[in-house]
């Protein structure tokens, strides 16, 4: 049997965390956009952990402004379709990817210097529960609750 | 279809949040982008570009050696010329930390048109590494028993001085006298009087004359210059600079070489002007620990950071300088201090004023040095309006009491925690306002100096400028008026320490004034505890 309180208390609850996540992707993202100094080398290049050298390659010169242009995009992608509840499977599985990397960049192992963090992390941090968060709005897609897909949804339901 | 209001809210809701973000991260940048340029446009800095020599071209030039020891080698590698012990070293290195560059960055180096022919050394090791390592089937390096012979063979056009201090100014004045161009480590001079004989043979000389002060191509400093000249800082009143070493190697206790003996080191040369002692390896290898042939902090490592500061400034040399220190923590019979500080005044000097004109003059030059402490502590210049920190980076912060930025601070477009200016040669953007950050990014070391993309030292482009000078016959950075102020500072220092007391220069006459019963030199070779000497009126 369907309880359709807690089916409603839940689909609000995602819906906030999307549109939350949304939110900041999105004015990370602009933020870049209009920031035409802002440039990911230290990030990447202060890089550690097993993937290092992978993240040392992406700084060289003839790389590194793709690799700009590509983050900043990824992320203004995810925010658009987090916060308009559209496409939000893909938005999810981009932003579980960048997520991913962003982690991987700087994993917080007990072994690694912290570098540059503004809390104390053991295994986890925020990058991980942010990312576990984009797991569940893949797997609980709102959209068609608060959204655009509200919309598509609708479409074949002849009134 | 109908769309109800409902329809609507739920379908389209996420427009107004979208909308609300985006405006707000826009507006937000745009503002302070609008704050930072406004800045910028104030201080109308200039970062400095990498250096431009006219090429090196036509017929190689025919250098000499003299000193293949630690900074010998060094030297030659800058010239194009690495042992083969140092390449395989650096191989293995690098096979273990793949970050060790020192082997890929020499390979890079662009080369120089010389031709390294000679080498003149005391110690046989030395000579025969550098003959057997730098040797060609079309060019055989030759080994020079004595300076005098590799000057006078007519084989030789340039000669790179890299030996203990108390031969710098006698090879250097003997090359000059012969019209051979002259490279020669820092200090430029052991004693005072050379120091004038050797200003007089540069000056009368057809050659280049370069002292060894590297750091003068870094583009840091340059920019530096640009700022305290824009009048970034206002007046600086204090200058804060120093050495921090706690180890072997920075006390100058280097390693003594297992063929060391009076067979193989030319015993009588290497004393030349020195108190005749008996053959002694820890004097041979660790001189620098001695007044007999170098002259410890003041002539070593203070050299450096004045100079930095002088090819910034562009102070000359001080009205007086006191210096204190002792020999604290390494009690290994050496007769220079190990700890040593050393305030150097100039009342007259100015970097400008952003108040009433004449309201700021003077500044005192402080330099701070240990060796039984590492802890980093940078180069701070203190002005009226800001405060620089002037190593490989540089960052500039306001002052909160500044005049200049009263307004900017008022509006808080400024705060003194965060750097209004900051010049890192690595970053991809040349003249960016950072945060503390980036600043932290930098300061980590992340940022390497980059010229069209390749890491280059600063020696390479000292030494390139010297080549460079000789054929085109140019300027070289660190010629006989730094090296002459360089010098004398460095051996006001000393006599300072020495004599416990306030050595003051004698701007028109060009002399340090006089005490009475005081040989400036034989104190300054002198070993043994510092004299207190009493000061007497006339001498204030």
């Amino acid at each position: 049997m369907v309880d359709s309180i807690k089916d409603r208390n839940v689909n609000i609850s995602i819906v906030l965390l999307r549109v939350f996540i949304g939110w900041h992707f999105l004015y990370e993202g602009v933020i870049k956009l209009f920031n035409p100094e802002w440039t990911s080398f230290g990030y990447l290049a202060s890089a550690q952990g097993p993937l290092k050298p992978f993240f040392s390659l992406l700084i060289s010169p003839s790389v590194i402004g793709w690799v700009d242009v590509l983050n900043m995009a990824a992320l203004i992608i995810v925010g658009v379709a987090f916060t308009l509840g559209v496409f939000e499977k893909k938005g999810a599985i981009v932003a579980i990817g960048l997520l991913a990397l962003y982690y991987l960049a700087h994993p917080p192992f007990p072994w690694l210097d912290q570098l540059n963090t503004e809390g104390n992390y053991w295994f986890v941090n925020k990058n991980l529960i942010e990312l576990i968060a984009c797991i569940l709005i893949y797997n609980f897609p709102t959209g068609h609750y608060f959204g655009l897909n509200y919309f598509i949804k609708r479409k074949p339901i002849k009134t | 279809m109908k769309w109800s209001r409902r329809d609507l809210l739920k379908g389209l809701g996420g427009l107004p949040i979208l909308g609300a973000v985006w405006w707000a991260g826009a507006a937000n940048t745009v503002y302070n982008r609008r704050g930072r340029s406004e800045i910028l446009q104030q201080l109308n800095i200039s970062p400095s570009l990498p250096p431009m020599v006219p090429n090196i071209g036509g017929e190689p030039i025919k250098v000499g050696i003299i000193g293949f020891g630690i900074r010998g080698e060094q030297l030659c590698r800058s010239l194009g010329f690495a042992t083969k012990e140092w390449m395989e070293e650096m191989k293995a290195e690098a096979e273990i930390d793949p970050k060790n560059k020192a082997l890929e960055d020499f390979l890079n180096q662009d080369k120089l048109n010389v031709k390294l022919v000679g080498v003149c050394d005391v110690f046989d090791v030395n000579a025969e590494r550098a003959i057997r390592s730098f040797s060609t089937p079309e060019n055989k390096v030759k080994r020079y028993d004595t300076y005098q012979e590799m000057i006078h063979s007519g084989e030789v056009e340039a000669v790179v001085i890299a030996t203990p201090d108390h031969w710098h100014a006698p090879i250097s004045i003997e090359a000059l006298n012969n019209n051979i161009h002259v490279y020669v480590e820092k200090p430029m001079t052991h004693t005072v009087d050379e120091t004038y004989s050797l200003r007089t043979a540069a000056e009368q000389s057809k050659a280049i004359f370069a002292v060894g002060h590297q750091h003068r191509q870094t583009l840091s400093f340059k920019t530096a210059k640009d700022i305290v000249e824009k009048g970034t800082l206002g007046h600086v009143s204090l200058i804060q600079t120093n050495t921090n070493r706690n180890d072997d190697n920075g006390a100058w206790n280097y390693d003594i070489h297992s063929k060391a003996n009076p067979d193989t080191i030319d015993w009588e040369q290497f004393l030349g002007s020195a108190p005749k002692i008996p053959f002694n390896k820890n004097h041979f290898f660790r001189w620098r620990k001695w007044w007999a042939y170098g002259s410890g902090l003041s002539g070593d490592l203070l050299t450096h950071d004045y100079d930095r500061l002088n090819c910034v400034l562009n102070m000359g040399i001080p009205h007086s300088v006191s210096a204190s220190g002792g020999i604290y923590t390494h009690n290994d019979g050496r007769d220079v201090p190990d700890v040593l500080q050393v305030n150097m005044e100039f009342p007259e000097f100015s970097t400008g004023s952003s108040q009433a004109q004449g309201k700021e003059k003077g500044m005192t030059f402080c330099y701070s040095a240990t060796l039984g402490n590492a802890f980093s502590r940078p180069t701070i210049l203190m002005g009226h309006d800001a405060t620089m920190e002037l190593g490989n980076t540089l960052t500039v912060w306001p002052d909160m009491a500044s005049t200049r930025y009263a307004e900017m601070l008022e509006a808080e477009k400024m705060l003194p925690h965060i750097p209004i200016y900051q010049y890192n040669p690595g970053a991809n953007v040349p003249d960016a306002i950072s945060s503390a950050t980036s600043q932290y990014f930098a300061d980590k070391g992340l940022m390497w100096t980059y010229i069209n993309g390749e890491r280059v030292d600063s020696t390479f482009l000292h030494m390139r400028e010297w080549l460079s000078a000789i054929k085109n016959d140019g300027n070289v950075s660190c010629g006989i008026k730094e090296g002459f102020e360089e010098a004398i500072a460095a051996h006001m220092a000393g006599l300072s320490w020495k004599l416990g007391r306030k050595i003051a220069w004698d701007a028109e006459k060009e002399v340090i004034k006089p005490i009475a019963g005081v040989d400036f030199d034989e104190v300054l070779l002198s070993s043994g505890e510092p004299e207190i000497l009493p000061v007497t009126t006339e001498q204030l």
